[in-house]
């Protein structure tokens, strides 16, 4: 157990540097909100070798750390929102036989895009944001399924690591 | 990859591409007025046929927009993102330009006070 939140706190920790890392990678196709989603890495495998309470705390601590460090409360708020429906979405699909870790990541970055701009558009009151909502869910699917390739690939690593000895 | 992540592929491109036929049918129209909002109010309206620059001194922020051959663009933000400066300019009815942390929005409208969508 004590590995276990060992390991989480790291990961934590490593979604943290995550974030901020993707603030210093600008990826700007006039679309605003576009993003890796590096730190969805860390949820994902975290969901995958210690479990959904697990998970959701760190994705969970990782937006509140991040908001209070390098955001704003309103930036939290679009975070929140997006993080918790991401996160619902991918605890549910990873229980449905014939999905693998490719396509729960994708899932969660369409998600995780779509909360975010669900939320936008309830703080300026504008409905015609909805009109990025099509280029938004075709790149939280494109990062999505490149995050996924990348979980199907540390996911069986980090098990071996939390199931060694000692 | 399994079977259900391909079918997940596919149903968020249909969605997509749905979402964006649906959209480019919408604002194919050429907006003749700017209509500013701030925190869901309306700050002002601007012609697009008149080349200007306006300074938007809102509650939350500061912006500065230019209108140029009935095009705008935003120029200036203090908000920390710059999202809104980055953002490619617009033309067309119903495109916006969103400062998100200034909760401000520059939206297109055809000049007749008639499309306030209320949210």
């Amino acid at each position: 157990m004590s590995k276990k939140v060992a390991m989480a706190g790291m990961f934590t920790a490593l979604a943290m540097i995550f974030s901020y890392v993707e603030v210093l990678i600008p990826i700007n196709l006039g679309i605003p909100g576009m993003k890796l989603g590096l730190a969805n890495l860390v949820v994902v495998v975290t969901l995958y070798t210690m479990g959904v309470p697990m998970a959701f705390a760190v994705s969970m601590i990782r937006i509140m750390l991040v908001s209070m460090t390098f955001g704003s409360f309103s930036a939290m708020l679009y975070s929140m929102a997006g993080g918790i429906l991401s996160f619902c979405g991918m605890a549910l699909l990873k229980k449905v036989p014939n999905f693998s870790v490719i396509g729960v990541s994708l899932l969660g970055g369409v998600l995780h895009n779509t909360g975010q701009l669900l939320v936008a558009m309830a703080v300026v009151e504008n409905i015609n944001l909805i009109a990025y909502l099509p280029p938004l869910m075709i790149a939280g699917m494109v990062t999505g399924i490149l995050i996924g390739i990348v979980s199907a690939q540390v996911i069986p690593r980090i098990k071996k690591v939390l199931h060694s000895g000692a | 990859m399994k079977k259900g992540d391909v079918f997940l592929i596919c149903i968020v491109i249909c969605l997509a591409a749905a979402g964006f036929f649906f959209w480019s049918f919408r604002s194919t129209g050429e907006g003749g007025t700017l209509t500013v909002t701030v925190d869901g109010k309306v700050y002002g309206t601007y012609d697009l046929s008149e080349d200007q620059e306006v300074e938007i001194d809102g509650e939350w922020g500061c912006n500065r927009f230019s209108i140029k051959d009935g095009t705008v663009r935003m120029i200036e933000a203090d908000c920390p993102d710059q999202y809104c400066v980055n953002h490619a300019p617009v033309d067309k009815e119903n495109e916006t330009i969103i400062c998100l942390p200034h909760k401000l929005v520059l939206e297109i409208t055809d000049g007749e006070e008639n499309n306030e969508i209320d949210a």
